[in-house]
């Protein structure tokens, strides 16, 4: 189904949730919303799902303006973060509850949740009350309870983040494998940008209540259009600095500059940010026009096969994600090195500058 | 030290048995028995006191209009205080906290205090003397205590069922009766409980808006004399009888009660 918000906002007392945003999500695909905490990511799912009104705009649902539409007339499922189920109900009526009340007849409603089940493998736990089943167990069944309407919407607000590791990677394989096909619109909530990255399909990146970029997901990580969609996709953040281009040079400061590319030298002089993503900083000279920084190490912490390093690099703080264990003791000098074909560049407004001539 | 530990707690739950033990021993006395001597066991086991409240309508009828009050009571501040909770717990409205607070401080004043304009009201419409009166008098403390206890349940359950069932096609009275009532009878029996109690206990607004045809048993049962004398003992079987339904009702409840204890409600 086609979703669409014309300039929808939300207010809430006097703070904005949500500034005037317009959106054509990719009908039948995954769209994933992707933002910190408070970015509007559940803002924007409520105001689709209709549990709130939004203050102005209108939200279409393909040719139908569903603006003031009741939740229970829109078509739509959702599953939350939390897990959330009837109580007092077994899994398998947990799962017949939306059919029961749309009036469908028993052996119907019989045959759509052993399907339903099977797909989720909660075939087993059928007579099982929610609160006998594990927490994976709780979500899938919340999950079952949205695909067997088969609605045409289905909104997923953070469902994997009450998940532990384990569990989460399970589950996040199995997902998009569920709606494939179906011709259901999901709309995923997340604030990993990882998590955005394996699911795939199309992502809106969200920043303080705005949809700073839509587009196919790799692409919205790989060609960020600005700054704050950049940094919304950067997982450790993104490493920002001030860069100077004055003729034929990049310079940070009077040590660190290289010459400008080809692809850049149609930019005026004058100031500009650059954006490095931390898996670009490295200890070693990747490519032979690399830059050569030298840093200070404020932590270093190892976290399973990777390590992210802190350091100082003439006032700004960057992190450094490297593959394999680094030790490096805190307060010692160390190389760093990046390739400037590699960062982002973003002029006065924050918009990326385009590279232009040969690539 | 281990006989010190088990003896003081047996001490204490002796101290707290014995009136209740002098009770129902006083209740197998003859009225001569008790008022003549000092045993811890009757001499001559009776059970005529109890023959006397089951047979006598003037005893039994007291214990038929006790309980119809308070059933009656119960029913009407559960299912008020249902939708009221609901409210307070999902919806912010004007001055929402302050009326909470409100319906609160109906329970600070004694019973007393209601008890004319109570007696005044009802006579000039002629609920005098039926159980409805009384009823309806215990709502003013029972509604307000319902609503809290309820609400504190309420909290508990996440907004996000509400929503779920929406988006599932439930309206809201099929979801408040199919799946909201059935999340939180805990509460509901926690808050019948504690309106069965007042209402049960009450004897002041209980005794002013009654007089012979809707009498209660704690009216009958504090008159201490009658035609025919001193009645110690059916007075005794009366008490002891009259501990009973409290007893039952507690036990029905006593798991949700420690619930309510943890959510800090009760």
């Amino acid at each position: 189904m086609q979703i669409e918000l014309i300039d929808v906002s939300k207010q809430e007392g006097r703070e904005t949730w949500i500034h005037p945003t317009s959106l054509k999500l990719r009908s039948g695909a995954f769209n994933i919303l992707l933002g910190k905490t408070l970015a509007g990511k559940t803002t924007l799912l409520r105001l689709m799902a209709g549990l709130e009104k939004p203050s102005s705009g209108r939200i279409w649902f393909e040719r139908k303006d569903v603006t003031g539409l009741p939740v229970r007339q829109r078509d739509i499922a959702m599953v939350y973060q939390q897990f959330i189920n009837y109580p007092n109900w077994r899994v398998y009526d947990n799962i017949a509850s939306p059919l029961k009340i749309a009036g469908h007849c028993d052996a119907r409603i019989k045959r759509r949740v052993s399907e339903v089940c099977e797909l989720l493998q909660l075939t087993p736990l059928l007579r099982r009350y929610p609160h006998e089943l594990s927490g994976g167990q709780q979500q899938r069944l919340a999950l079952a309870r949205a695909l067997v309407k088969r609605a045409r919407l289905i909104l997923l607000d953070e469902p994997l983040a009450n998940l532990d590791y384990k569990l989460r990677e399970e589950l996040r394989e199995e997902l998009p494998g569920l709606f494939a096909g179906s011709g259901t619109t999901v709309v995923y909530a997340t604030t990993e940008p990882g998590e955005a990255l394996l699911l795939g399909g199309h992502t809106a990146a969200l920043h303080e209540g705005r949809v700073c970029q839509y587009g196919a997901t790799h692409q919205v990580f790989k060609e960020p259009a600005n700054r704050v969609s950049a940094a919304t996709f950067s997982d450790p953040p993104l490493n920002c600095a001030e860069v100077e281009k004055s003729d034929g040079r990049f310079s940070i400061d009077a040590d660190i500059h290289w010459p400008v590319d080809a692809r850049y030298r149609h930019l005026a002089n004058g100031r500009y940010l650059l954006g490095l993503r931390p898996h670009q900083l490295l200890l070693h000279r990747a490519a032979p026009h690399s830059v050569r920084l030298k840093g200070r190490v404020d932590i270093s912490e190892i976290n399973g096969s990777e390590s992210l390093l802190h350091v100082s690099i003439k006032g700004y703080q960057w992190v450094s994600q490297l593959h394999g264990v680094h030790t490096l003791e805190a307060g010692s000098d160390t190389p760093l090195y990046f390739d400037p074909l590699r960062c982002f560049l973003f002029d006065a407004e924050g918009n990326r500058v385009a590279a232009g001539g040969p690539a | 030290m281990s006989r010190i530990k088990y003896l003081a707690p047996a001490l204490y739950i002796l101290f707290l048995l014995l009136p209740i033990y002098w009770l129902v021993n006083m209740s197998f006395k003859t009225t001569n028995e008790i008022l003549g001597s000092f045993s811890l066991w009757p001499a001559e086991f009776t059970l005529d006191n109890y023959r006397t409240i089951f047979t006598d309508p003037t005893w039994y009828n007291g214990y038929i209009n006790s309980l119809s009050y308070v059933l009656l009571n119960t029913v009407i501040s559960v299912s008020f205080a249902l939708p009221a909770a609901y409210a307070f717990s999902r919806y912010r409205f004007l001055g929402d906290k302050h009326l909470f607070f409100w319906l609160l401080t109906n329970r600070m004043a004694p019973p007393a205090v209601f008890a004319l304009p109570f007696f005044q009201l009802y006579s000039s419409i002629g609920l005098f003397d039926t159980p409805v009166a009384v009823a309806l008098a215990h709502c003013l403390f029972n509604i307000p205590l319902a609503v809290w206890i309820l609400e504190g349940f309420m909290a508990g359950v996440p907004r996000e069922l509400d929503e779920t069932a929406f988006i599932d096609g439930y309206s809201f009275p099929k979801f408040f009766v199919r799946i909201f009532i059935p999340t939180i009878t805990a509460g509901i029996g926690v808050a019948a409980f504690f309106c069965f109690m007042f209402s049960w206990v009450e004897l002041l607004l209980a005794k002013t808006l009654t007089s012979v045809a809707a009498k209660p048993i704690a009216a009958t049962m504090t008159r201490t004399a009658s035609t025919s004398g001193y009645e110690l003992g059916l007075l005794a079987a009366a008490g002891a009888l009259t501990i009973i339904p409290g007893a039952i009702v507690i036990w029905f409840v006593r798991h949700h009660i420690a619930r309510g204890f943890a959510l800090g409600r009760v």
